[in-house]
């Protein structure tokens, strides 16, 4: 009846050729994997110990609370330093509420139309527009046409039109990987699909949509372009350590475009000034990532399915 | 025998595709109907047009006329509304992420209804219903998601009883269910058509047997026949498709 009648409980579990073979096959490709994770690291590693390397000299906390001093070649980072956390902060306080809520519309409300199909159209291709134009973009709307002049308001929303469709985009993934049958299950009880999305949805995606902002938070600090033209300057002392030294109507000066002049523009800087400068953008921005990771995993603790 | 449904010439298409061919019937107050059929025969999509969430479904057309009551449900406005009126369980058991109380006085709290003592004794008589009551009543907080399988079914039709509807429809309720708790929401289907009008698909034939007043066979988007469930069981129904598939002859 069975044609295996040769299988006795010895040679069940001896290994046969094949078994050998795929079992080191499989010990192979783990290891290459393995390689490749530690390819991927090093730099990282290799970057930020250089940075500190060079760094070490000019780290305190002075620096990050002094302003540029002698024409940038002395003193710290206190302007361009609270310039960045302006920038961001306003460009994600307009960017994430529209960008989660325009979303949530696409997801969860509209039908597929020509109309969402082109706003679709639009997330993704101006997710891939070089930040140099959203520079133009925002000196021709914001400076010129808002009559914002170059400001701290007209750069944000510069780097917030820049931000959006990422943020657009990941909170539409955020949302999608809650299950459609909860929606349905609801929906089948005469839920109304506010209601669906305020005790559903929203409850389980809301840690994904708040690392797709965050993560958006070292892009904003990042860029230099979207900022020199809209907002941002080489020199601008401000009082030190008061954090609302700024008003949003002026200019501002940034971590990016500060690292940039003084790397470029400005003979005989200290070398440690510039490693110093990119270690306090570098930081902040693994800072707020490093937020977000721990924010995540606890909200993924109290997931619920 | 007062008519709580009725169905006429309803055609529906997905695209190009016709899942239902313009079929007619109406549904009595206060009894179960069997609809049994193979797959594809357009059963499911049935009670999507009767609870109008086929809408959800992007580019299908329904034609003809379903009225409940006597009101063509696709003139009512309050559409929620026609929802709470029917309760629906689906054939994969959906424990919303929420906590078992909450699963159950979820549609309560949507109709509006805030205060505690009232959700309480809801929350309690619908899980009694749904044969469920006795396994959680010491852990209502624990996560709905977190049940058995055959719990979270249960709970589903918990669920579906908790805005009190008129009309029950099930599909294929036990498929996740263990044979034992089957017959355990059986009989709870048995005493609650007193209360209420019950829909019941089901892909075993003998389940329609055993409960249904009368069963209706449909096969590829077509009604084939609707009778008593005595008539449909007999050795002489009316269509030799429907002794065919009934006896397992099918084919």
């Amino acid at each position: 009846m069975n044609s295996n009648t040769n299988i006795s409980p010895e040679t069940m579990f001896t290994e046969t050729d094949i078994g050998r073979r795929n079992r080191f096959v499989e010990n192979i490709f783990k290891a290459f994997f393995f390689l490749m994770t530690c390819l991927m690291i090093l730099p990282l590693l290799l970057i930020i110990g250089y940075l500190f390397y060079k760094a070490l000299p000019v780290l305190s906390l002075d620096f990050l609370f002094t302003n540029p001093k002698d024409n940038m070649r002395a003193g710290g980072v206190w302007a361009p330093f609270l310039g960045t956390i302006y920038l961001v902060v306003v460009s994600l306080l307009v960017a994430a509420p529209i960008g989660v809520f325009a979303a949530v519309y696409l997801s969860e409300y509209a039908r597929d139309n020509w109309f969402t199909r082109i706003v679709n159209l639009a997330v993704v291709n101006l997710a891939g527009v070089p930040s140099i134009v959203h520079a133009l973009f925002g000196v021709g709307a914001f400076v010129l046409f808002a009559r914002l002049g170059e400001s701290i308001l007209a750069a944000s929303l510069t780097l917030a039109i820049m931000t959006l469709p990422v943020i657009i985009a990941s909170t539409t993934e955020a949302l999608k990987a809650v299950p459609m049958s909860f929606r349905e299950a609801c929906w089948n009880m005469g839920a109304t699909r506010w209601q669906t999305i305020r005790r559903i949805v929203l409850p389980n995606s809301i840690s994904g949509i708040l690392t797709g902002v965050i993560l958006q938070v070292s892009r904003a600090a990042g860029e230099t372009a979207p900022i020199m033209f809209t907002g941002a300057v080489f020199f601008k002392p401000i009082v030190e350590g008061n954090p609302f030294a700024y008003n949003i109507t002026e200019q501002c000066m940034a971590l990016s475009l500060h690292l940039y002049t003084i790397s470029t523009q400005v003979p005989d800087v200290i070398e440690g000034i510039p490693y110093g400068t990119a270690i306090v953008l570098v930081g902040s921005v693994l800072l707020v990532n490093a937020a977000a990771i721990v924010l995540r995993i606890y909200l993924r603790t109290r997931k619920k399915w | 025998m007062k008519t709580k449904i009725q169905v006429s010439d309803l055609k529906v298409h997905y695209g190009n595709i016709q899942a239902l061919n313009g079929i007619s019937f109406d549904v009595y107050e206060n009894e179960i109907l069997g609809i049994i059929g193979p797959a594809q025969s357009g059963k499911t999509t049935l009670l999507k047009v009767i609870n109008r969430t086929l809408e959800f479904a992007q580019g299908t057309t329904v034609e003809g006329s379903v009225q409940l009551d006597g009101v063509d449900i696709y003139s009512i406005r309050d559409v929620h509304g026609l929802r709470r009126r029917i309760g629906m369980v689906l054939p994969l058991p959906v424990g919303l992420p929420l906590s078992i109380y909450d699963n159950v006085a979820f549609a309560p709290r949507t109709a509006g209804m805030r205060k505690k003592a009232e959700l309480d004794e809801i929350v309690e008589r619908c899980l009694q219903q749904a044969a469920l009551w006795d396994e959680v009543k010491d852990r209502l907080d624990s996560l709905g998601t977190k049940l058995s399988g055959g719990q979270q079914q249960r709970l589903t039709i918990a669920r579906a009883l908790s805005h009190q509807p008129e009309i029950l429809c099930l599909d294929e309720f036990s498929i996740a269910v263990d044979p034992i708790t089957t017959m355990r929401i059986e009989d709870v289907l048995k005493t609650l058509k007193d209360e209420m009008t019950i829909l019941l698909v089901t892909n075993l034939v003998q389940q329609a047997k055993r409960l249904a007043n009368r069963t209706a066979f449909m096969l590829n988007g077509d009604l084939i026949e609707i009778d008593d469930t005595d008539v449909i069981f007999s050795d002489n129904p009316a269509s030799q498709s429907t002794f065919d598939y009934i006896t397992g002859n099918f084919g």
